[in-house]
C-alpha cells in the first residue's frame, strides 16, 4: 500500500447538537490514539467556512492524505466535506464520516454511553479510511434529445421548450390526437377563455416544430439505458400495424395525465341510470354546443355536486382533486348567463378556490345567482321527469330533497390505469394515492428516484392548466441540464474484475440487474462497464473466488469496520 | 450466569438508500433508542457477503442485524431478494455449525420508517440481553 496513511480527524460540535452529549475532547483524545491518525481536532461546525478551512490548511501543511470527518449523516453533507478534503490535497474518495449526530448525539441521551458509541463510530470510520484508495471523479457524453409520455397540454410544454432549446423531443402519445383532456374542454376558469382560442394554436407549434417529432396511437414499449443515455423502444399501432422505433436520448419527461374518475362508483347518484345526472366533462360539451336541455325541455334548476370521487375515504381516494371546485364555479356562472331563469344550487363540502384569481372568481358566481349551500349529498333518486337530490344540509343539520332537472358531478381525477405499466418501464415510485411520487415533495418536485426522468401534469398529482404547464416547463428545464451541459456524472464507486483471479465462471453476469459485467470471450474472464454499473455490489458477494469488487466497498474495508465495531 | 449489566453489541450493515436513511429519520425524529447497536454504510443488502456477518460474530458481536428496503423497493431492483435468499441460507450454515441463528435480524425498514428502526434496535438488544451474551466471545477469548 505504499507509505503509512496520514488521517486528519475532525470532530463536530454541530453547535449544541453533538457536544452537549457527546464529549468531544475525549473523543478527539482518543482519535489521536488511532493507527494512522496524525492530527485530531474539534470544532463547533464543521460544515462552517473556518470548519472546512481546518481541512483545507492541515491537508496541505500536513501533507493529510485521509481525512474522517464525525459530525451529522454522510447523506447531509459527504459533498460538503469530500469537496473541502479535495481543496487541502487529499483526494476526495479518501475522505470518510462517522454519523455522530443522526445516529448517536440524536438518540442517545447518557453523555458516557454516547461519548463511548462517538468513539467506536470514529474508530470504524478511521479504519475504513485508512484502507481507502484514491478513485477519480467520472463523466459520460450525453445524447441530446429528450423523450416526452403523453401528448396533452403538459407534454406538449415541456416537448416545446426541450424543442426551442435546440434539441430534439420525441412526444409518445397513446391516443389518436395531441391535446389530451384540455382538448375536451369548453372554457376554462376564471376567465372563461375558450379552449379553442390557444389549445389550435399550441398542436400546430408542435406539428410544424423541425425539432418535434409525434407518434399517435404509441406507446413506451421498453426503456433501457441511464440519465444521459436511454434508449426507449416506441411501439406505433396504427391502422393493425405494429410499428417500432428506437429512440437515443439523454432524458424522459413522463406526462402520462390522470383518469377522470367514473362516477359509476357512487351509484347512489344515478349516473348512467338517469339522463338527467352528467359530469362536469359532459357538462363541457353541452356548453360548447350551447345545448343545456333535458328530455327536450329548459331545465329550471341545474344542481352541481361536488368532491365527486375526490375527499372521500371509503373509495380510498383521500385526496383534493384541486380542479373541481373552480369547474364547478365556472359551470354554474356559464348556465345562469345561458339560462338566466334557471335557478343553480352548488353543494360543497368545502369551497377551496385557491390560486391567482380563484376567490374572486367564486365570488363572482355567487353575484351572478349561483347559490352555494353546504351539505353532503346521500343520494339522487327519479320523481317523475326531474331527480330529487337528497342531502344534508352540514349547517342546519338537517336533510333537505330538492328537485332538479339536471344534475352535474364535479368528477375528480385518479392515477391512470396504465400508471403501473409506466411505473415498472421507468421504475418510478408511486405515493400512496398511485400518483408518481416526486423526489423531493418541496425541493425536487419534477425529479424523480430515477435520475434523467422527469414529471410534468397531473401523473404526479392533480392540478389546473397553469399549474401543470408551470410543472411541465420546470420538467423540461431540469431535463435540459444534462442534455446542455453535454455530460453526467456517474459514479466512481463501481465494480472492478481482478483478471488473475476472476475463473469466468459468469455467475457476475447472471446475477447483475444492469447488465454491467460480460465475459470477455478472447481472455474468458469478466469485464465491467463501468458507465451501467451502479454499485450496487452484488456481483462481489456473488463471486466465488472474490475477483470481483467495489471500489470503495472493498472486503477488507468493511471488514476493518467490523473488526472495530465487534471487538 | 446470568448477567444483568450485560451490553449486547449489535453490529448493523445497513443500506444507504433505506435503512441507513431510516436510521438518519430516527435521528432527525430524536426518537431515542439503546446505543448497541453501531452501524455500517452498504449501498445495499444485497451486498452483504456473509463472511461479514460471520467476522462479526466471530469477532464477538452478540448480534448482527441487516437492514433492507422493503420488497419491491430496492434502489437496484432486487438486492433485498438477493439479500434474503442469503440470509436464508447463513442461518442453515450457523445451525449446522452450532451457532446460534437468531442473532443474525434481516428487516425491512423504509426511509420513512425512523420509528420502526428504533423500535427494532431496541427489540432485539432486549432479545439478546434476555439470551446472554454470545458462546463465541468467550471460546476466542485469550
Amino acid at each position: 500500500m505504499g507509505s503509512r496513511p496520514r488521517i486528519g480527524v475532525y470532530i463536530c460540535h454541530c453547535g449544541a447538537n453533538i457536544a452537549s452529549t457527546v464529549d468531544v475532547e475525549a473523543v478527539v483524545e482518543f482519535a489521536k490514539t488511532l493507527p494512522g491518525v496524525v492530527v485530531a481536532r474539534h470544532y463547533t461546525y464543521m460544515c462552517s467556512e473556518p470548519g472546512q478551512a481546518l481541512i483545507k490548511e492541515d491537508g496541505a501543511k500536513l501533507s493529510l492524505d485521509r481525512v474522517v470527518v464525525a459530525s451529522c449523516s454522510p447523506r447531509m453533507h459527504e459533498p460538503t466535506f469530500r469537496a473541502a478534503s479535495q481543496e487541502g490535497g487529499v483526494n476526495p474518495y479518501q475522505f470518510e464520516m462517522a454519523n455522530i449526530r443522526e445516529q448517536c448525539s440524536w438518540v442517545h441521551h447518557d453523555p458516557d454511553e454516547a461519548t463511548a458509541k462517538a468513539k467506536i463510530l470514529v474508530a470504524a470510520a478511521v479504519a475504513k479510511a485508512y484502507r481507502l484508495e484514491p478513485l477519480e471523479d467520472r463523466e459520460v457524453g450525453v445524447t441530446p434529445g429528450a423523450v416526452v409520455i403523453g401528448g396533452g397540454v403538459a407534454g406538449m410544454v415541456a416537448a416545446l421548450d426541450v424543442a426551442d432549446a435546440g434539441f430534439p423531443a420525441y412526444i409518445v402519445e397513446k391516443s389518436d390526437r395531441l391535446g389530451g383532456r384540455v382538448a375536451d374542454l369548453n372554457r376554462t376558469f376564471p376567465d372563461l377563455e375558450p379552449v379553442a382560442e390557444w389549445l389550435p394554436g399550441l398542436v400546430e407549434r408542435i406539428q410544424s416544430h423541425p425539432n418535434i417529432t409525434v407518434f399517435l396511437n404509441a406507446q413506451v414499449a421498453q426503456v433501457e439505458g441511464y440519465v444521459g443515455n436511454f434508449e426507449v423502444t416506441v411501439v406505433e399501432n396504427g391502422g393493425g400495424e405494429e410499428q417500432g422505433s428506437k429512440l437515443q436520448v439523454g432524458a424522459i419527461i413522463v406526462a402520462t395525465g390522470y383518469k377522470v374518475f367514473d362516477p359509476q362508483r357512487k351509484p347512489e347518484f344515478g349516473y348512467g341510470v338517469y339522463p338527467q345526472v352528467i359530469t362536469t366533462l359532459e357538462m363541457e360539451r353541452r356548453l360548447a354546443e350551447g345545448d343545456l336541455s333535458v328530455n327536450g325541455k329548459t331545465p329550471e334548476h341545474v344542481v352541481f355536486i361536488k368532491c365527486v370521487g375526490s375527499r372521500d375515504k371509503q373509495l380510498g381516494n383521500p385526496y383534493c382533486s384541486r380542479v373541481c371546485c373552480m369547474i364547478s364555479a365556472k359551470q354554474a356562472q356559464l348556465v345562469r348567463q345561458a339560462l338566466p331563469d334557471a335557478r343553480v344550487t352548488v353543494f360543497y363540502m368545502d369551497v377551496r378556490a385557491f390560486g391567482k384569481r380563484g376567490e374572486e372568481f367564486y365570488d363572482e358566481a355567487r353575484r351572478a345567482g349561483v347559490r352555494y349551500r353546504r351539505g353532503n349529498v346521500s343520494e339522487v333518486y327519479r320523481r317523475g321527469d326531474r331527480v330529487v337530490v337528497r342531502v344534508e344540509d352540514t349547517f342546519l343539520q338537517r336533510t333537505l330533497e330538492v328537485e332538479a332537472d339536471l344534475v352535474v358531478l364535479a368528477v375528480g381525477m385518479e392515477a391512470r390505469d396504465d400508471a403501473d405499466e409506466v411505473a415498472a418501464l421507468l421504475k418510478l415510485p408511486r405515493s400512496a394515492d398511485g400518483f408518481f411520487l416526486e423526489a423531493h415533495p418541496k425541493l425536487r418536485p419534477v425529479d424523480t428516484a430515477m435520475d434523467g426522468v422527469f414529471l410534468a401534469g397531473c401523473c404526479q398529482a392533480p392540478k389546473d392548466i397553469p399549474d401543470t404547464v408551470a410543472q411541465a416547463r420546470a420538467a423540461a428545464a431540469s431535463a435540459l441540464i444534462p442534455l446542455l451541459r453535454g455530460t453526467v456524472p456517474v459514479i466512481s464507486e463501481t465494480a472492478e474484475v481482478d483478471p488473475e483471479l476472476c475463473a469466468g465462471c459468469g455467475m457476475c453476469v447472471e446475477v447483475c440487474p444492469f447488465g454491467a459485467p460480460a465475459l470477455d470471450p478472447l481472455w474468458g474472464v469478466s469485464r465491467v462497464n463501468a458507465v451501467l454499473c451502479k454499485g450496487c455490489g452484488a456481483c462481489a458477494v456473488t463471486c466465488p473466488s472474490k475477483a470481483i469488487q467495489v471500489r470503495h466497498f472493498r472486503p477488507d474495508q468493511i471488514l476493518a469496520q467490523v473488526d472495530v465495531l465487534a471487538g | 450466569m446470568s448477567d444483568t449489566d450485560f451490553e449486547p453489541k449489535i453490529v448493523a450493515f445497513l443500506c444507504n438508500w433505506c435503512t441507513y436513511t431510516g436510521a438518519d429519520l430516527a435521528g432527525t425524529s430524536r426518537i431515542q433508542y439503546p446505543p448497541n447497536v453501531r452501524i455500517i454504510r452498504l449501498m445495499c443488502s444485497g451486498s452483504v457477503d456473509p463472511t461479514y456477518v460471520l467476522k462479526a460474530l466471530l469477532d464477538g458481536a452478540d448480534g448482527v442485524l441487516i437492514g433492507g428496503c422493503h420488497p419491491g423497493d430496492c434502489h437496484y431492483q432486487s438486492g433485498n431478494y438477493k439479500a434474503r435468499r442469503r440470509v436464508i441460507a447463513l442461518k442453515e450454515i450457523l445451525k449446522q455449525a452450532g451457532m446460534e441463528e437468531d442473532r443474525v435480524w434481516l428487516r425491512w425498514i423504509s426511509a420513512s420508517e425512523g420509528q420502526r428502526f428504533a423500535e427494532t434496535v431496541a427489540k432485539m438488544t432486549e432479545f439478546l440481553k434476555e439470551k446472554g451474551p454470545s458462546p463465541m466471545r468467550q471460546k476466542w477469548a485469550v
